[in-house]
């Protein structure tokens, strides 16, 4: 079983790196504006776009001006959103006739859905119409995922620049993002998918008469066209409730495989880009061995823990798990989901067994850097990278630099506000609903149990991830409002900061090559290694010792 | 937060600005992009596109990738599932490992069956799961070939014909496809 499994894994990285190189170099000639092979088809569609958005694709802004873009554009888009749930009874493309989505749920929709977190407190067949599913959800999954990779190109810009106050165009970077990379795809991705049995259509449930004689109403709906950016985006809201579990989303092994690929492949080629855009690909790979590192030890530890089985039971535990994922590729789904900020789930993460659990959540909790959401993932990593070279500097005794750039207290004040602001929301949240009845009446299981379904919940928010410990009844007013406070907090407490990091750096000379720390070589790959999970550690280990460990200590004393 | 652009009226031009760019994208991709799927799919792919359903003398009985409910003794019995493989509204227990439904009803199960598999008594994560594993068609075989009068080298063979693939023979595990096995064993 392990041989196979290693056999898998392997294969299946050295295919990640296979696709992640030339998308990295080709996004690199994207947003740098070079021709690429696809160009002679969609330059003329960019230039059109502009024309009618009224935007100048030649001139940039600082640093202020882009960031005010980027959060009313976000802003629009909770506003519509929230109100497109509001009033979708009174819509078309709505057979099933679906009520208007309650206040509380649709203002957590939207700002999940705009968050890149794509939380859900509703199942999706029994609540949104095929209208709100399209305009809502899957245009959102393109603009939100077009967002982080905005900010990742501009904060790499951030390093390349010298001695400028402008980091790039909004509104350009978005659109590229979008009609370079997303769509084309997006369009590739969802016809795939049909064509191993995803569904498109605009049907009323189907009606079948079983074999034995019952009803069984079946879901339809416009659904290929959704998963393919769901996954790509590293969105992860599912059409239906059992999100990628369900056949209609996951029918085979074979989309298994590709969606799995699909949602690591932009994230795990950003860093790729951020090499050839600082004209250093050894830089890259050094970023990119970093995130593997991290997502092989947290990969083997999770393996290990779900092949152990459930000791109380004596069997394999396939308790929310699907016959044609097995326990290898559930957990392998699981591992991948979170450490980027997908979030889609194949197999239910509150039925893992607890260290399976534990490093799921480890990978939310450390802000998702491990190849992490499109764009805000390598961001996060750099960040990392800043405050790594930070505490070498202090070491070594040397004015800490990083890339070329110096690090002054103004960044490093940025780079730690963005690691720890979501930590505090998701602890102080964590305790106000382990400490309430509000928060304490939505729980499925007792014990440490719940502890991990709430500070799950509460990760996912502010890890921007949005796969969830499902047993938890998250559809409550108390738990929609502090996750959607969550969600905004992750979401712009990582992005604010890292623009405003982009400006400052832009605007410094750059340091001579003799003088720098290696950034590039094992020493440094070993460091930043350290750093993720030292950090991680020291923030989460007290409240993970009384969820999951507790409870893996108790499952093994079990009857004793 | 100071704001960067000058003056009230470039403030209101960003924002209608978004506004615009917004819904354009919108259209763009909420609605032309799923519809031109839609088409391509229905055209190309119609089948898969409208669920992969299976029709009987005009009638629609399932869908070959949505498991239904078989629990009776002539038939290969599906999985468990948490919302009674209620197609319009899937979903999975939820139960930890060491949760006490759960124990009881894998114990309770075990009493009245000698061997069994982890698929049989635990629920999928859909709800909907079409397949169970290889072993656990194995286990009830004799059963099914008891009730039916077949040879069970007869069911044995069915069971393999109605197996679906795994992924280029690593990915993902094969599984036997209930409902399409037991079609066949009724179409006898």
């Amino acid at each position: 079983m392990y041989n196979s499994a290693l056999l898998q894994v392997v294969l299946f990285i050295i295919i990640l790196i296979i696709l992640a190189l030339p998308l990295g170099e080709y996004m690199a000639k994207v947003f740098t504006g070079q021709q690429v092979w696809l160009s002679f088809l969609i330059r003329p569609v960019e230039k059109f776009l502009y024309r009618i958005f009224g935007v100048d694709e030649t001139k940039e802004t600082d640093w202020k001006s882009y960031t005010f873009s980027l959060i009313v554009f976000n802003a629009v888009g909770i506003v519509v959103l929230f109100i497109l749930q509001l009033i979708q009874h009174i819509l078309p493309l709505n057979p099933q006739g679906l009520s208007s989505v309650r206040w509380d749920t649709a203002l957590n929709t939207a700002v999940s859905f705009v968050a890149n977190t794509n939380w859900q407190a509703y199942g999706g067949e029994s609540t949104m119409s095929y209208l709100t599913q399209m305009l809502g959800m899957t245009a959102q999954n393109f603009v939100s995922s077009a967002v982080g990779i905005a900010v990742a190109v501009t904060f790499i810009r951030g390093f390349v620049r010298k001695s400028v106050k402008e980091i790039g165009n909004f509104w350009v970077d978005l659109t590229r993002s979008i009609i370079y990379l997303l769509l084309p795809l997006s369009i590739v991705f969802s016809l795939f998918l049909v064509s191993q049995g995803v569904i498109q259509n605009f049907n009323p449930y189907t009606k079948a008469q079983t074999i034995q004689g019952q009803e069984q109403v079946i879901a339809q709906g416009p659904v290929a066209s959704q998963e393919a950016i769901k996954i790509l985006g590293t969105n992860g809201g599912g059409f239906f409730n059992a999100n990628s579990s369900h056949p209609y989303e996951n029918p085979k092994p074979i989309t298994d495989y590709f969606e799995i690929l699909g949602f690591l492949v932009i994230s795990a080629a950003l860093p790729f880009t951020f090499g050839a855009m600082l004209n250093n690909r050894k830089q890259g790979w050094a970023i990119f061995i970093s995130m593997l590192t991290l997502y092989l030890i947290g990969l083997s530890v999770a393996l290990w823990s779900e092949y152990h089985g459930n000791p109380i039971l004596g069997l394999d535990n396939m308790e929310g798990k699907e016959v044609r994922f097995g326990i290898l590729n559930s957990v392998v789904f699981g591992h991948s989901t979170t450490s980027t900020s997908c979030g889609a789930v194949n197999a239910m993460h509150d039925s893992f067994m607890p260290l399976t659990a534990m490093i799921l959540m480890f990978n939310m909790m450390i802000g998702e850097v491990v190849f992490g959401g499109v764009g805000v993932g390598l961001v996060g990593m750099l960040i990392y990278a800043i405050l790594t070279m930070f505490l070498i500097g202090l070491m070594i005794g040397r004015t800490p630099e990083i890339f070329g750039k110096k690090l002054e207290p103004f960044e490093m004040i940025m780079a730690v506000l963005v690691l720890i602001l979501p930590s505090i929301i998701q602890l102080v949240f964590g305790a106000l609903a382990s400490s309430t009845t509000l928060g304490l009446s939505s729980l499925n299981n007792a014990g440490p149990h719940g502890l991990s379904e709430i500070l799950y919940a509460f990760a996912s928010g502010a890890g921007n991830n949005g796969s969830a410990f499902a047993g938890l009844n998250a559809n409550t007013p108390f738990y929609n409002l502090t996750l959607a406070v969550a969600m905004l907090v992750g979401r712009f407490a990582t992005i604010i900061p890292s623009l405003t990091i982009a400006g400052s750096l832009a605007q410094k000379k750059s340091t001579p090559e003799i003088s720098r720390f290696p950034t590039s070589g094992p020493l440094f790959i070993i460091s930043i290694v350290a750093v993720v999970v030292v950090v991680g550690a020291l923030t989460f280990f007290p409240v993970l010792v009384i969820g999951p460990i507790l409870e893996h200590l108790e499952i093994f004393t079990y009857g004793n | 937060m100071c704001l960067p652009l000058q003056g009230k009226e470039n403030f209101m031009k960003e924002i209608i600005k978004s506004i615009k760019i917004y819904l354009i994208f919108t259209v763009l991709l909420g609605l032309v992009y799923p519809l031109i799927i839609a088409a391509i799919a229905q055209i190309t792919m119609p089948y898969q596109a409208n669920g992969s359903l299976i029709i009987k003398d005009g009638r629609v009985i399932g869908s070959e990738l949505i498991g239904q409910k078989f629990d009776k003794p002539e038939y290969f019995n599906s999985r468990p599932s948490a919302v009674n493989y209620n197609a319009a509204g899937s979903g999975a227990s939820n139960y930890g490992p060491m949760n006490e439904k759960l124990i009881e009803q894998v114990n309770s199960y075990k009493k009245n069956n000698k061997k069994i598999t982890a698929d049989m008594v635990m629920a999928s994560a859909s709800g909907l799961d079409p397949h169970i594993s290889i072993e656990n068609a194995m286990l009830q075989l004799p059963r099914v070939a008891r009730q039916r009068n077949l040879p069970e080298s007869k069911v044995k063979e069915l069971v393999n014909e109605n197996t679906d693939p795994d992924f280029v023979g690593i990915w993902g595990k094969a599984g036997v496809n209930v409902l399409k096995l037991n079609l066949t064993l009724d179409s006898l």
